[in-house]
């Protein structure tokens, strides 16, 4: 943000045109007091908004509290008197909260394991059609599936791995015996997982793509010049180029690992399949609005939060450190 | 970017495998939707025999007829399209309000203006405490549960932000020496400058508010406030519990099925039928969030 700039658009919001050089004498308090005259107008579009955060967005963190508060429904939103850590020792020796913190773990890195290389992979694919026709056709199929409520998803993967329905009839077809997926735990993860490419690695390649169209055209000449074959021009021009949006993803794949897909979850798991299902998330929902112990699963809420604000601040750093980029 | 020269006998060899990889990955992406309408046209017989493909076995529109004919179907679907208007217009305002006070960038305090929204993307309350406070406020059952905690996206809001710092500031500044004030400015001079953003960020509300279902599900009792969302998931969830009694409940679950594949049909419609003419503008809107991360 350059002086003059401050300048021109401090003077031209103002219409009753204060000589601009003084509001850089600072002078605490009488600052704002200038700033709330001069911009009173701006600031008032800003309450509704304020308010919106506060209530909907910072009272809930507050109302995180209650994680180490009796809690009584219909009473205060804040619990009603403190307990200190009794919820939290409850859960970290609750041998079902292990369960479901390992499989949430385990299907959150299968997901990152999958769901942030392969728009890279697509995206490279895709950048090596060059009839501009057939790409943009490629790219608008691929992203559809981005477009669908989460409900139609889980509804579209349970007609595709019903007993009667394609997935089977292909095994009967290939010779073996029909599965009922969806109540295998076995199966699970590799539902979730899969449904989660189909529906997000299409979408996940356009920034990929944006990426890829900035890259020099004259890279690739110099090396065509140095004899570099096309793998090499993709390994030493193509991938340095989207490496800075590739640490981007990856940090933000990295800090949302922990809130592993809940309406997802909830709507493709059942009793059967809860030994691999069940993730934090959804545990917290069974025991919060349906056991109502909501002081107990909002310290596993308050808990998964925390976690996740960890690992996105950790990544953010590594990859300062490492290869110098970062979210801010 | 690729010459003549290089189509070497390796390249062409790649070409081909790429043009594989990416026909697998057409139909792959297609082949759900194309199976489910080949279901909701198929009768029961031949779907619990598994005989259906790519096309209807045993053309019939019996399970068309039944969805429509359920009053509370229609009910639902109107539900979505009541949130989803509502829903979006509150946000958009709240939205465009909040963007343009943040993209001026004089402005004292901005900074904490733009935390107070960012730390939110990182850290949230929490399922329990949001439930506490919406029913606290006694918003439940009512379209305010649905519309108020979601008033602003900050992906979008940032969107915005983005593209107001984007706009030359001498139509404003002329704007305020002609004695427009902040509010003139915004909806004479800025809104009109800023059509293209504000289709692609109705666009995304619309989107996101259309396929919710959860707050809808957390928050409201009476089925007849429903989205057709929470319809579907019901009828999903129904035949979930229907599969894990065995075959004694088989040929309901049949049914079941079957209806699913015709409300899938007729939720994902609207969707498919719009998704062309807009898709441009969702990447655009992507690009512009992109650019602020």
């Amino acid at each position: 943000m350059s002086t003059s700039e401050t300048l021109t658009v401090g003077t031209a919001r103002e219409p009753e045109a204060e000589p601009a050089p003084r509001r850089h004498r600072r002078k605490g308090g009488s600052t704002w007091g200038r700033a709330l005259r001069r911009d009173w107008q701006l600031y008032s579009l800003a309450v509704l908004p304020l308010l919106f955060f506060v209530i909907f967005r910072y009272l809930p963190m507050l109302g995180n509290v209650i994680a180490f508060r009796k809690f009584e429904p219909g009473g205060s939103i804040f619990g009603e008197e403190w307990v200190g850590l009794r919820y939290v020792k409850m859960f970290l020796n609750d041998p079902t909260f292990w369960n479901v913190f390992t499989n949430t773990l385990i299907l959150g890195a299968l997901t990152l394991i999958f769901c942030f290389p392969l728009p890279i992979v697509l995206a490279l694919l895709l950048n090596e059609v060059r009839r501009r026709a057939l790409k943009r056709f490629l790219q608008s199929v691929s992203y559809l599936p981005h477009f669908l409520s989460v409900v139609i998803v889980a509804g579209l993967v349970m007609q595709m791995t019903a007993v009667d329905g394609p997935i089977n009839a292909l095994l009967g077809y290939l010779g073996s015996e029909k599965i009922s997926f969806m109540q295998d735990p076995d199966w699970f993860r590799t539902i979730y997982v899969s449904s989660e490419v189909w529906q997000t690695v299409g979408w996940g390649t356009i920034l990929y793509l944006a990426a890829l169209t900035t890259i020099d055209d004259q890279l690739y000449e110099a090396a065509r010049m140095d004899g570099a074959s096309r793998w090499r021009q993709v390994w030493h021009v193509t991938l340095p180029g989207i490496r800075p949006t590739a640490v981007t993803l990856l940090i933000l794949n990295i800090g949302t690992f922990m809130a592993v897909g809940f309406e997802k979850v909830f709507l493709l798991y059942n009793p059967l399949t809860y030994p691999t299902a069940d993730v934090i998330s959804t545990y917290l929902y069974r025991m919060g609005l349906e056991a109502s112990n909501f002081s107990y699963a909002a310290a596993i809420g308050l808990f998964e939060a925390v976690v996740g604000l960890v690992l996105i601040l950790s990544a953010n750093v590594i990859s300062r450190r490492t290869v110098g980029t970062s979210l801010w | 970017m690729v010459t003549t020269h290089d189509m070497t006998r390796g390249y062409r060899v790649f070409q081909w495998f790429n043009g594989v990889v990416l026909t697998l990955v057409v139909v792959v992406t297609l082949y759900p939707f194309v199976n489910i309408l080949a279901r909701s046209f198929s009768s029961q017989t031949a779907i619990s025999s598994g005989e259906v493909n790519l096309i209807p076995k045993g053309f019939n529109l019996t399970t068309y007829k039944i969805v429509a004919s359920d009053p509370m179907f229609w009910t639902n679907y109107r539900n979505t399209v009541v949130y989803t208007v509502v829903a979006t217009f509150i946000a958009m305002v709240m939205t465009t309000c909040y963007a343009y006070v943040l993209s001026k960038k004089h402005l004292k305090g901005r900074k904490v203006l733009v935390g107070v929204a960012v730390f939110t993307m990182f850290f949230s309350g929490g399922l329990i405490p949001n439930y506490v406070l919406i029913t606290g406020l006694g918003l439940k059952n009512s379209i305010w549960a649905i519309v108020l905690p979601n008033a602003i996206s900050v992906f979008n809001l940032l969107v915005m932000k983005a593209f107001f710092e984007s706009l030359p500031q001498d139509l404003e500044e002329a704007a305020a020496i002609d004695g427009l004030n902040t509010y003139g400015i915004l909806w004479k001079i800025v809104l009109p400058l800023s059509k293209a953003v504000i289709a692609t960020m109705i666009l995304f509300y619309a989107v996101s508010f259309w396929n919710s279902w959860f707050a809808a599900f957390l928050y409201m009792d009476r089925s007849e406030l429903f989205p057709v969302t929470v319809y579907l998931r019901n009828l999903i969830a129904g035949a979930t519990g229907a599969d894990s009694f065995g075959a004694a409940a088989a040929e309901v679950t049949q049914v079941g099925a079957n209806i699913q594949a015709v409300t899938i049909v007729l939720t994902v419609l609207p969707i498919l039928v719009v998704y062309p003419f807009v898709q441009r503008y969702f990447v655009s809107g992507v690009m512009l969030g992109a650019v602020k991360g």
